[in-house]
């Protein structure tokens, strides 16, 4: 890979040893993945934030790198974090301290573009979060790889990344067509479909043709798909911003029907009785979809008897408090949970069952050994006990 | 004889190799106290890769597993050096971090648990230097 004279003084160390090893890291990736060069970042979004993920050993890495004096040099705000006992509260405290060392943002959250981390087209940027990535990439057309941890803290401290995979536009076009032959018309009818679309093309490039989605359920769609298969960029004609350029010619057709999609559904039907709390805002909750919730509260007008959790970034929490959106959903037993996330929490230690409406939550609560109910939101809140 | 790939990072290493045939997850696949493979899948599960040479096609699993290399290289339980077919950003990232050796590229296929080899992360070059002595 070419390095530039002032890329070469900072793999010698010239710029401290933090600088270096983040240089190391990022001339390994682009040598293994034969990039030509490194191109600017204009943000950072860095995994590896919940304790549950992180662990001791991931600590340990961030401490080094804090002593190592590592700040980053570009707009850097963080996946969620965890909840969790004492302990795990203390931990996730000192690992959101060791970012804030770093100079990083600490708005931990998978919906950052809600947010003052908002890409726009033909940005290239180091994020890490699956569903966040696939939002930049597909939704605003700017440009990530799905970075691990250390890789887009790496590119946060020297404000580059190596440019290869969707950095590319080569890269960028559909490897498989899907005709959508069913009627997908509700949020988590587009939550159903990404999963099955996830499943078909596993990490390719999906162009998807005969639906019409609004951007919240390309959230939810996208979320799903990056779930169930590692789905980083996906096209809708007619819809997303790269579909005019995204086909070529020799592109596998594949045709997803109803019996497709209920398939899904049926994976997720747990009774009622096995559910013991509800999760909504994975990903995180735009402030329209928290003022669904808070109408279907009032429409439903008597108190959820099992918790319902929305969880959310800081900045819609603020603006859903200054609505009077949080204040209705808490007088039916519901919470907004800002800055994090339950899929990285220790939920299997407190709950056994979820009703939830977001394909991507299903699929992992699912592999933590929870009964899952997969419904619409307004199913969830109007048939919840 | 002499194997020819990829070096990434620094160093020369001599040891003894431990080989499997099978991708590698190091989040939950490797015990960070010992350096003993507890991954189910794994062909060399209960195996030390303490002090060793580790020679596997790939890693999978979750990007997590650089920091368990990472901590396996702090607690001094690590291996020496690593040999893959294919690097990906888990191992690449992973030895990086932790200084270790890694050289990518190379047919694992003609590596046998017991053999004692050099590793040379500037030359990307993997020479057998002596058969098990059995």
């Amino acid at each position: 890979m070419y390095l530039t004279k002032e890329e070469e003084l900072a793999l010698s160390g010239e710029y401290g040893p933090a600088v270096q090893k983040a240089m190391e890291i990022l001339v390994a990736l682009g040598d293994i993945y034969n990039a030509d060069r490194l191109i600017p970042i204009k943000s950072a979004q860095i995994a590896g934030v919940s304790y549950k993920n992180l662990g001791e050993y991931g600590m340990q890495f961030l401490r080094d790198f804090v002593e190592m004096g590592a700040k980053v040099s570009v707009y850097t705000t963080l996946n969620p974090a965890g909840i969790g006992d004492e302990e795990f509260t203390e931990k996730q405290q000192e690992i959101l301290d060791l970012y804030r060392a770093m100079g990083v943002e600490i708005t931990s959250t998978c919906t950052p573009y809600y947010g003052p981390n908002l890409p726009k087209f033909g940005d290239h940027l180091a994020w890490s979060e699956s569903s966040a990535v696939s939002f930049a990439n597909s939704v605003l057309g700017a440009r990530t790889n799905r970075e691990g941890g250390p890789s887009s803290l790496a590119a946060a401290i020297v404000g580059k990344t190596p440019k290869y995979g969707l950095h590319l536009e080569e890269n960028r076009k559909a490897t498989h067509v899907i005709k959508v032959e069913a009627e997908v018309k509700e949020r988590t009818e587009y939550s159903i479909l990404g999963y099955r679309i996830g499943e078909i093309v596993k990490d390719g490039v999906p162009y998807i043709k005969g639906i019409r989605p609004d951007v919240d359920d390309l959230k939810a769609m996208g979320a799903s798909m990056a779930a169930s298969g590692s789905v980083a960029l996906y096209h809708v004609e007619g819809e997303t911003p790269e579909w005019r350029v995204a086909l070529t010619d020799d592109v596998e057709k594949i045709a997803v029907d109803k019996k497709d999609l209920q398939d899904v559904r049926d994976r997720f039907s747990a009774e009622w009785g096995a559910v013991d709390f509800i999760l909504l805002g994975c990903p995180h909750a735009s402030l329209r979809e928290i003022k669904e919730i808070a109408e279907l509260l009032r429409m439903r007008n008597r108190p959820l008897k099992v918790p319902l959790f929305v969880t959310v970034s800081k900045s819609v929490k603020a603006l859903a408090d200054y609505l009077g959106y949080t204040e209705i959903i808490e007088r039916y037993n519901g919470k907004l949970l800002s800055d994090v996330c339950l899929v990285v929490s220790p939920v299997n230690e407190w709950y056994s069952g979820v009703a939830t409406n977001s394909g991507k939550a299903a699929f992992y609560f699912k592999s933590f050994g929870l009964n899952v109910r997969l419904d619409s939101l307004e199913k969830i809140i109007m048939e919840a006990p | 004889m002499k194997l020819k790939g990829r070096g990434i990072g620094r160093g020369i290493v001599e040891g003894e190799i431990v080989v499997s045939r099978v991708p590698l997850s190091f989040l939950g696949g490797v015990d960070p106290e010992t350096g003993i493979i507890t991954d189910a899948e794994s062909d060399i599960k209960g195996e030390s890769i303490k002090g060793k040479i580790l020679a596997f096609p790939r890693g999978k699993g979750s990007t997590v597993g650089s920091y368990v290399i990472y901590a396996l290289a702090k607690s001094g339980n690590g291996p020496k050096a690593l040999i893959v077919e294919d690097a990906e950003t888990i191992v690449t990232v992973g030895a990086i971090i932790s200084g270790i050796p890694l050289v990518t590229g190379i047919d694992i296929k003609k590596l046998k648990t017991g053999m004692r080899v050099r590793v040379n992360a500037e030359t990307g070059e993997v020479e057998i230097i002596g058969e098990r002595d059995l």
